[in-house]
């Protein structure tokens, strides 16, 4: 992870977001709207793959369950957008409830007629249940595989309970966001989604900025301190619970704001947000992406699933095969992703394997050290 | 308690340590002034490094009082037990090779160890000359911004051993700091943990007599978990229970 000799120049950075602040803004000009909310959903995505890097990529933890916390902000999201558009139904509640005889909105319905209440329940509910889930776990120093199969065990209790609740929350149907309304608009709309894919790429980049915040100076190494030697940590004073239960909780707050964002856009949330290849795709984006470079996650995310969509249309049913071969291509060949092979030194190690590059003749960092030979 | 000393840093009393039946440590007592430096020396399987865990909070004994600063050790955590003033240096150099030297030794210094203060504050000014002043003692300053896992062997030693004293520990506990170092270093460690001593109090464990001999320190012998013999080196090297351990009994 040599980030240090990946220095840009500030012109080519400036100009790198004039160029995408501009794309950004163009894009639903310039893509057919089927191709702009496939995007949308995408960059969606990226923001969940943030909070998979910040977990796994920097602090060592493998989680498999990061569906729960994507599952819970779409679903905060679609009862808001359920309950505020259900005055022509029987009883002023959502349509499914007339289905199961239900007429009384169930009490954990109520606060998300404000939006408000919504707004910020979006992100906090999934952060709380990702902090209680990790604060538990972690205290009772649960690591490696065994935090990965506790993840995806608590994967699946949300699963059956999401899915059996037909009463609460139209159980294995979900909730269709579609058709209902928000700002007298329709929120499958085209120019709803143009503006939901307005916001995704805003907070795409807002989330990048916060994970980059994070990381950057001492808490992200205790983060990387703990996932290289967690008890040199403890010996130095640190307490890695509290560390690992903080950006267990960020990682879930990021998913939910992920999985509010791609349920708008795709018009549904359901208990299908929580199945267990879903969750492992998320894993595989980062893997890919590249550990531990927050931008690998986004753009593996975006790639991944754009790639996804061009070959599931093209060759049908061979998308997974791809899939699974891209990934052990990955961890056999890439071990550090795409972006981590292209700023490490991947591309001028494969170009002097053809010969195309001279090799360097002197360590690099010969010059820099002081002379009484003391390098190493 | 009569072996309870206020003068006393530390005291281990009685603790013995069992690995499902097996005596790890047995009945140890051990009693560390302040300012002192103190070598822990035995053959392989004495329970030298059990002896380090059970004051660092990684090993709870089975049996038996650990009480430092007047405080018992034994139930507390280790985070909680280095913020009150026990630092360790592992047998191995124990860096985080990814983070760069500065990275590293920051870790250490940094006060209070919350994630708030963290997350927020930038270090202090204070805590950075202190980041200076270390390096410059175990000569790494020009190796401020490369990664630690590319320093030679003897420098990872030396950045865990400037890591734990930047920590500012009352109690250095320091495991084999000279395995694979030049005898060159090894000379510059000893001076380096004398020097160390009187401000701080500083226990070495090492089966390298040389390298304990110059530290001129008091010697603990330690074998089959218990304390077997303490003293000056010449003392030591004299009792016939030591050379029995060391050199085997003589058949009979």
């Amino acid at each position: 992870m040599s980030l240090s000799k990946f220095k840009f120049d500030r012109k080519i950075v400036l100009s790198f977001w004039i160029i995408l602040i501009a794309l950004i803004i163009a894009a639903p000009t310039l893509l057919p709207v089927f191709r702009l909310n496939l995007l949308g959903r995408y960059l969606s995505l990226s923001i969940v793959a943030l909070g998979v890097d910040l977990i796994w990529g920097y602090t060592g933890l493998l989680s498999l369950g990061q569906g729960i916390f994507f599952a819970l902000g779409g679903y905060c999201a679609a009862m808001y957008l359920q309950i505020t558009s259900s005055s022509e139904f029987p009883n002023n509640i959502p349509e499914f409830f007339a289905l199961y005889g239900v007429e009384k909105l169930p009490f954990f319905w109520e606060p998300f007629r404000s939006p408000v209440f919504t707004f910020f329940a979006i992100w906090i509910i999934p952060a709380l249940v990702a902090g209680l889930i990790g604060f538990l776990v972690f205290r009772n120093r649960i690591k490696g595989v065994y935090f990965s199969i506790l993840t995806q065990a608590s994967l699946l209790v949300f699963f059956n309970f999401f899915n059996g609740q037909q009463k609460l929350i139209n159980g294995t149907n979900g909730l269709k966001t579609d058709v209902t309304k928000i700002f007298g608009q329709m929120v499958g709309s085209e120019s709803m989604q143009r503006i939901f894919f307005w916001i995704t790429a805003i907070l795409v980049i807002a989330a990048w900025f916060f994970a980059k915040w994070v990381v950057k100076g001492r808490f992200g190494n205790i983060l990387i301190g703990i996932r290289d030697d967690e008890p040199r940590v403890r010996f130095t004073g640190y307490n890695p619970v509290i560390f690992k239960t903080i950006i267990f909780s960020i990682a879930g707050g990021l998913a939910g704001i992920s999985g509010a964002l791609y349920t708008v856009q795709s018009g549904i949330v359901s208990p299908q947000f929580m199945t267990v290849p879903f969750s492992i795709e998320m894993v595989i984006w980062v893997a890919v992406g590249g550990r531990g470079t927050l931008m690998g996650a986004i753009l593996g995310a975006v790639f991944i699933n754009y790639a996804k969509s061009l070959v599931s249309e093209a060759l049908p049913a061979s998308w997974m095969f791809i899939q699974g071969g891209l990934f052990i291509l990955v961890v056999t060949a890439l071990p550090e992703g795409v972006l981590g092979w292209i700023q490490g030194d991947g591309p001028r190690n494969l170009l002097q394997k053809f010969g195309l590059k001279r090799k360097i003749e002197t360590y690099p960092s010969l010059e820099v050290n002081n002379k009484d030979g003391n390098n190493e | 308690m009569g072996i309870m000393n206020n003068k006393n840093l530390l005291n281990l009393i009685d603790i013995t340590v069992s690995f499902e039946g097996f005596l790890a440590l047995n009945k140890l007592n051990l009693n560390l002034k302040k300012g002192e430096l103190r070598a822990v020396i035995g053959p392989n399987g004495a329970g030298k490094t059990t002896f380090l865990d059970v004051i660092t909070g990684k090993v709870k004994p089975t049996k038996g009082e650990v009480i430092f600063k007047g405080k018992s050790l034994v139930g507390r955590k280790e985070h909680k037990i280095a913020r009150l003033g026990v630092g360790r240096k592992f047998q191995s150099p124990r860096i985080f090779e990814n983070l760069t030297v500065k990275e590293n030794l920051e870790i250490s210094v940094s006060t209070p160890k919350s994630p708030l203060n963290l997350i927020n504050k930038s270090i202090k000014d204070e805590q950075l000359n202190e980041i200076e002043r270390l390096m410059k003692i175990v000569n790494l300053a020009q190796k401020i911004d490369s990664k630690a896992g590319s320093l030679s062997h003897g420098q990872k030693q030396w950045l865990e051993i400037a890591m734990l004293v930047g920590q500012k520990p009352d109690l250095m506990l320091v495991d084999e700091p000279v395995a694979g170092l030049t005898d060159e270093e090894t000379d510059l460690t000893a001076d380096l943990l004398k020097s160390l001593s009187g401000e701080n109090t500083v226990v070495v464990i090492d089966h390298d007599m040389e390298f304990i001999r110059r530290l001129d320190s008091n010697v603990s012998v330690l074998n089959q978990g218990t304390v077997l013999c303490e003293g000056t080196m010449e003392t030591i090297q004299k009792d016939q229970k030591v050379i029995d351990v060391y050199l085997g009994r003589p058949e009979d």
